[in-house]
């Protein structure tokens, strides 16, 4: 194995140059190459012959950076811990029965989260539903269609989309997207899928319907990077045999690449989906923040998310703070089990390092 | 498989492969264009709409309260200055022994234990990190601070900059190490002056990304910088932040503060931008040259 993966890294410098040298790559790279950089036993035997005047330095360095490394474990226990423990009053009071309840109703201390989780499901859905086609098609002419010249600009150009803050994402949304599915977008919906019941009811511009959108831009470049390390990792012996047996270029890359990424796909859109149950700003900018389950995508709703962003500051009462935090706990369990199923499933194609984290 | 008469390797393909070809090749192109169009719009909206509102005012000055015209974001951004420079003075420090841990002491377990929960907490909702620590620090301050925001901008850096480290300090060649600790260099030493530094390029393309990455949060801020309308260069006070500042602007109904929100989300890209750029040209230029 060793073996393998040091010779298959000599003809790349030929076929690596025109391409970005990013931090990706170079990082994939290195996943790779991590069963072969550890070798243990001669440092291990160097270190046990050191002078005994260099033991206590060592120790108090080694111990300094086992601190750094529990603390980042320390910092989940904690935020775990403190989410618990600021929302064990809803969790005594409402039990299961708050992730059911439909009444939103801080006046008289009632709380469902219903409507939330209904707004984060189907917002993240839309956006999933959007951008996974998308991302694939980007990847897949990143990897094996476009020039080389195009190659560096448009996986730039994707990276870029990522460095965009959410509020700014926010910002447009209101005061470009928006007004944009209002006058054109929307009514045209509603004239030719309005019989659906999905694109019906009054079009405000804001509301499911933009949140899905500006969600689906939003986990365009994670799905979109990570699916192209994955089909990069795909070997290109695979393609050349699907070709030397005939295959037009679709059919290659439909049995030769994406039929053998096909996991690592999966966990670059569970990745995603991590990303959009999570994301606050962007969404509660233009999601309309009303607590209701409506069937119509222009309805607005509201999120696990942007209920906390919009009412933390401002609740009174320690019943109403604990319940926001239990949404909070909520939101937190779940983008941890999605994030987790989603390095698992990275981790057992890259082998180990895979699917980074990244920005 | 069918046995191929001779003929089959010249005949034409079908129709249908042909079309299927070409579909999905039209497919891409056309998703590679539509991811495109979105972020082309908003950079030339930001700029149409940025560029009009910032002036020397919009540099220097505090806000204006509503209805009166003028006033600026120069609080936000050196409150946002003072947030970052804390959240990097915490985060970076500890992510990048979090990666030394993992790169060159982890064996076994309890490295893949650290190495999963950092990409767990690379996928926690930055809004439940602004909860959590509203219930570590604000709370028990009894009032918000600009330091409470520095420490939950850390927390999220550090992730990003832990996995980078270690990948950077896994492609250091090990000989270099051997080479160090065969000349008598006691470990600690060697991990500092020599693995660190010669994949100190990596890590700092890391820290970069990180910082690019935490410049633009805001929901993290929402409950423990807060936000200000006023100068306040203490950490202790409620701090105002650039990304805050647009979120409280574009959500009001004033016109003139969409205005100022559209120049401060230009400030603020242009800094993002240009810390990510600078990171693709240092990188491009073949610094990292050892280390790729």
């Amino acid at each position: 194995m060793p073996e393998s993966t040091s010779s298959s890294n000599k003809p790349d410098p030929a076929q690596q140059t025109p391409q970005p040298v990013t931090a990706i790559p170079a990082l994939a790279q290195a996943a790779r190459e991590r069963k072969t950089v550890r070798g243990p036993s001669v440092l291990e035997r160097i270190r046990h012959t050191h002078p005994r005047s260099s033991r206590i330095p060592d120790a108090i360095f080694a111990v300094l950076i086992l601190l750094t490394a529990a603390s980042v474990f320390a910092i989940v226990v904690f935020v775990l811990w403190e989410l618990f423990d600021k929302s064990r009053l809803s969790l005594h009071q409402f039990g299961l029965h708050f992730f059911f309840g439909h009444d939103w109703d801080p006046v008289n201390d009632q709380y469902g989260a219903m409507p939330f989780i209904y707004g984060t499901l189907m917002s993240s859905f839309l956006a999933l539903l959007l951008a996974v086609p998308l991302s694939i098609g980007v990847a897949v002419y990143v990897t094996e269609m476009c020039p080389q010249r195009l190659r560096s600009i448009i996986s730039f150009l994707v990276e870029l989309l990522a460095a965009i803050p959410s509020v700014i994402y926010g910002l447009w949304a209101i005061f470009v997207l928006a007004p944009l599915l209002r006058d054109y977008i929307q009514p045209f919906l509603a004239k030719v899928l309005g019989w659906t019941g999905f694109f019906s009811g009054p079009i405000y511009g804001l509301g499911m319907l933009a949140a899905g959108i500006i969600l689906a831009i939003m986990i365009v470049p994670i799905v979109a990077s990570i699916t192209r390390e994955v089909l990069a990792a795909v070997p290109q012996n695979q393609r050349e045999a699907v070709l030397a047996l005939g295959a037009t270029r679709w059919e290659m890359i439909r049995m030769g690449v994406l039929r053998n990424a096909r996991i690592g796909i999966v966990g670059a859109v569970i990745l995603g989906l991590g990303r959009a149950l999570g994301e606050t700003m962007a969404v509660t900018m233009v999601i309309g923040n009303r607590p209701e389950v409506s069937k119509s995508l222009f309805a607005p709703g509201y999120t696990m998310a942007s209920v906390i962003a919009n009412e933390f500051s401002e609740a009174t009462g320690d019943m109403y703070l604990s319940a926001l935090v239990e949404i909070g706990l909520a939101l937190f369990l779940v983008t941890l089990i999605v994030n987790a199923m989603a390095r698992l499933l990275v981790w057992s194609i890259t082998g180990g390092s895979g699917g980074r984290a990244r920005a | 498989m069918p046995s191929l008469s001779p003929g089959a390797v010249t005949r034409p393909l079908s129709m249908w492969r042909r079309a299927m070809n070409h579909g999905a090749t039209l497919f891409a192109i056309c998703a590679a264009i539509l991811v495109i169009v979105p972020l082309m719009a908003i950079f030339i909206y930001l700029l149409i709409m940025g560029v009009g509102s910032i002036n020397w005012a919009f540099l220097t000055q505090t806000p204006k309260p509503v209805g009166e015209a003028g006033g600026g974001m120069a609080n936000a951004i050196v409150g946002s200055a003072v947030i970052l420079a804390i959240g990097s003075l915490i985060g970076i420090p500890v992510g990048i022994g979090c990666g030394i841990y993992l790169a060159e002491y982890a064996r076994g377990r309890f490295g893949d234990i650290v190495r999963f929960t950092a990409d767990v907490l690379n996928g926690v909702p930055s809004i439940v990190i602004g909860i959590s620590v509203y219930g570590l620090i604000v709370i028990r301050q009894k009032h918000f601070s600009g330091f409470s925001g520095g420490v939950a901008l850390a927390i999220m850096m550090v992730p990003t900059v832990a996995r980078a480290t270690e990948e950077m300090l896994l492609m250091v060649p090990n000989n270099v190490r051997e080479a160090a600790l065969g000349l008598g260099i006691p470990k600690w030493r060697t991990v500092l002056s020599i693995t660190l530094r010669t994949a100190s390029a990596g890590v700092i393309t890391g820290c970069m990304l990180a910082f690019a990455r935490v410049a633009g949060e805001t929901a993290p801020l929402l409950f423990t910088a807060f936000g200000n309308q006023f100068w306040n260069l203490n950490p202790n006070q409620p701090t105002a932040a650039l990304p805050l500042q647009i979120y409280t602007y574009a959500i009001s109904p004033f016109d003139e503060w969409h205005k100022q929100a559209w120049a401060g989300s230009l400030i603020l890209i242009i800094m993002i931008v240009s810390a990510v750029a600078a990171v693709r040209i240092a990188t491009s230029r073949g610094m990292m040259k050892g280390a790729s």
